[in-house]
């Protein structure tokens, strides 16, 4: 069976914003928004006309490796430091975990542990994934691939849930003398990780999963 | 709207869509590459950051971990987070704990060869109470730097915080001591009974015959502590029953509990400049013996006593002339061959510097002759004028003796070797024996007293006596009692003679009346004669008539007038 025909080879950019379909010259680089110089934009709305999201790879090759970077202080910094009666505590998200854990909470070491440490290191991995095959052409398992892109997106934000709790913690438990919780640096490299993660998968077009060679047939 | 329907009108027809409107880009460039830039120079200057802040890692040594918790644990000096205990593990030879711990990039300067590290924790003690504020926060590692610049990142840490911090204002002492007695590193040291310091460490001395003792005196009362200062235990409780009777000594309720050491000066003139750090000085083991002038040298001397010396103790004082230059050393039986006795050898030892000022004129008197000033020359000057030892009772109560140097007068002469060692004093009796003596002397004069013939004697006088008596009793007392009937008889003769109603009384009466009236007549007489001399010649005239009276102005007055007259 032959491939049906993309937009681009029959000459046609959607609006991404008001649907508005344009009858365009195939593989003219000002529709790419690779291009240096002019930019088409939409007769009806005026809004850029794209053919993908522009410098996808790029943007977030370059989102993902800033929100690596992020990573690691998140990681090796201390999140929040918890002060009681006798004792000052600094934990990092991995000392937070085993603490849990200890203490006798292995679900909640679960919750934490998936939330901060699997899922970014999941997003890392499937975004990674998904430039490094998209970027070769691979028609490897494209509608697997797209699925994960789709969950990629949909947990972006529930990796947030450290940040939530050093926020939440932070407000209630201020009884100062007794008992105190402070956020500490970790956190915001935390929260930044999470950002730049969820930017990066945003600027990923999944329409570029299925570009390349067609290996369908 | 028009548009839009147009347009959209037009969309089925093939070639009827619209063509994208042409927009100048305003930014080209692909700046999202800043994004990661930026990251990346956030967790650069981070590392930067971290390298820089890093100061040096060093190990400390403790005894035991205890209380110290890797991560949380702070190092601190005066208060200030100067580091955190990084990790805890154990020795190569499980002897000891080794404690790594990061210090910050400002407190560079304690990795240095004297900086002293110990754990706080709660200490309760006798002296106190410290660090109560790790009961909540739990122990930290305190420092205290020196002055030291050498770098060193390998320690020991003290097992008790030192008691004196570095560059403190005062001034450390060494003492040195028999044994350390109750006290302790902390113990305090009072000056009139103020604290103005504390026992900072001590050990043992090399030879180990003694403690040595590092006392630090704060400033600014360090300047009592004079060249001349004395030291002495002022811990516990001194009871003692010596010849001197009982004593009983302490010095605060807290020093008896927990130990402590006291200075002061000695009385009298001394050196009161401050003396200079770690001056060295004797630690006494009570405050009679740290003022007591200085004893210098001390001399043995051994004296033979001839009788029981029950009661003499070693330590009993030794006096000379009732001044105390030492004590008694030893006390042993020996055995004489010749006489068949024991007698008691007892060793003092004697200080002639207690002396004092006698001692050093006597010094000073033999160099002048030019002698030896040696203390057996000097006995020896004194030996022969009468100088003994005499083992005196001290105490009647308790019988403890002591030996008392003295000028005994009318000593018969002895021998004394003044090149012996050690040196030994003649003896006389004591004081008790003597006594002892002087009953049997007594008894023996008595003795002699002829008892028996005295009471003969005595019996033939009483017998006598009793002769006598009875003849008295038999012949005079008799006559005696008729002589007083007798004396009683007139007696009662001569009250009758003398009573009012006798008839002797009444002739008296009479008489004396008659004599009365014939002196009246007399008087008459010679009256008339005086006034009648003539009458001798010729008898009595008569008498003259009396004058007329003269008229009276009322009869009444003048009849009784007439009538008056004879």
């Amino acid at each position: 069976m032959s491939a049906l025909p993309r937009a681009a080879e029959l000459g046609l950019i959607a609006c991404a914003v008001c649907g508005q379909v344009c009858r365009a010259v195939p593989g003219d680089p000002r529709l790419d928004g690779d291009s240096v110089g002019d930019a088409m934009a939409c007769p009806r709305c005026g809004s850029t006309l794209r053919r993908r999201k522009p410098q996808s790879y790029a943007r977030t090759w370059a989102l993902l490796i800033a929100a690596f970077i992020m990573y690691i202080p998140a990681n090796v910094l201390p999140i929040m430091r918890t002060a009681s009666l006798n004792d000052i505590d600094d934990n990092t998200i991995i000392s937070g975990v085993v603490e849990l854990w200890v203490k006798g909470s292995p679900d909640l070491a679960i919750i934490v542990f998936t939330a901060s440490i699997v899922v970014p290191m999941l997003k890392f991995l499937a975004l990674g994934t998904l430039l490094v095959s998209s970027w070769r052409g691979s028609g490897w398992a494209r509608v697997q691939r797209a699925k994960l892109y789709r969950l990629v997106e949909l947990i972006g934000y529930w990796s947030m849930l450290d940040v939530f709790v050093v926020a939440l913690l932070t407000a209630l438990v201020r009884f100062s003398v007794l008992s105190l919780v402070e956020p500490l640096p970790g956190v915001i490299f935390f929260g930044l990780t999470v950002v730049l993660t969820m930017l990066a998968a945003m600027s990923f077009d999944p329409r570029l999963i299925w570009d390349g060679k067609d290996t369908d047939d | 709207m028009t548009d839009d329907n147009s347009i959209e009108r037009a969309a089925p027809g093939d070639g009827e869509l619209p063509q994208p409107m042409v927009r100048r880009r305003r930014v080209n460039a692909s700046l999202i590459w800043l994004v990661p830039a930026l990251a990346a120079l956030v967790g650069l200057s981070l590392v930067i950051n971290n390298w820089l802040q890093a100061g040096p890692q060093i190990t400390i040594s403790f005894q035991s971990a205890e209380g110290l918790d890797a991560g949380k644990t702070p190092v601190k000096y005066k208060n200030v987070v100067i580091g955190r205990v990084n990790k805890i593990h154990l020795s190569g030879d499980r002897s000891h704990v080794l404690v790594n711990v990061a210090l910050e990039k400002s407190a560079e300067g304690f990795a240095t060869r004297d900086t002293r590290f110990w754990v706080v924790r709660p200490r309760i003690g006798l002296g106190g109470v410290s660090g109560i504020d790790t009961l909540l926060s739990g122990a930290f590692i305190g420092a205290d730097v020196g002055d030291s610049t050498e770098y060193e990142d390998d320690f020991k840490g003290l097992e008790l915080p030192p008691s004196v911090n570095h560059g403190a204002p005062g001034r450390s002492f060494t003492l040195h001591s028999d044994d350390l007695g109750s006290l302790d590193i902390g113990s305090p040291v009072y000056y009139r009974r103020i604290q103005v310091g504390r026992v900072a460490s001590y050990e043992l001395d090399k030879d180990g015959k003694g403690v040595l003792l590092h006392i630090f005196v704060d400033g600014p009362n360090d300047k009592f502590v004079t060249r001349s200062a004395r030291f002495w235990n002022a811990s516990g409780v001194d009871v003692s029953i010596g010849a001197n009777g009982l004593k009983l000594n302490t010095q605060s309720l807290a020093t008896v509990l927990a130990g402590g050491v006291a200075f002061q000066d000695p009385p009298g003139p001394h050196d009161s400049t401050p003396a200079p750090e770690d001056n060295a000085y004797q630690l006494f083991g009570d405050q009679t013996t740290a003022m007591a002038p200085p004893d210098g040298a001390p001399h043995y001397i051994r004296m033979r006593f001839e009788q029981s010396v029950r009661g003499l103790a070693v330590d009993a004082p030794v006096e000379f002339l009732g001044i105390n230059i030492g004590k008694v050393a030893s006390v042993r039986l020996d055995y004489d061959e010749k006489t068949q006795r024991f007698p008691v050898l007892v060793g003092a030892v004697v200080y002639p510097q207690r002396l004092g000022a006698a001692y050093d004129k006597l010094e000073a008197l033999a160099k002048a002759h030019g002698e030896n000033p040696d203390l057996s020359q000097l006995m020896g000057h004194l030996v022969e004028h009468g100088l003994r030892a005499q083992a005196r009772t001290g105490n009647l109560l308790t019988g403890q003796l002591y030996v008392a140097l003295d000028f005994i007068p009318k000593t018969p002469k002895v021998a004394f070797d003044p090149a012996a060692k050690p040196l030994t004093i003649p003896t006389v009796t004591g004081s008790f024996d003597k006594l002892q003596e002087q009953m049997a002397g007594i008894v023996d004069k008595l003795d002699k007293v002829p008892f028996d013939s005295i009471g003969q004697n005595l019996d033939q006088t009483l017998v006598g006596l009793n002769r006598t008596l009875k003849q008295v009793n038999g012949q005079t007392l008799p006559a005696l009692s008729d002589t007083l009937h007798g004396v009683q008889r007139t007696m009662g003769t001569a009250n009758e003679t003398l009573a009012g109603d006798s008839p002797l009384q009444q002739n008296l009466g009479a008489t004396l009346e008659q004599l009365q009236r014939m002196a009246r007549s007399l008087r008459v007489l010679t009256d008339y004669l005086g006034g009648h001399p003539e009458a001798l010649v010729r008898g009595r005239q008569a008498d003259p008539k009396p004058a007329e009276p003269k008229p009276v102005t009322t009869p009444a007055a003048l009849s009784p007038a007439q009538g008056s007259k004879p």
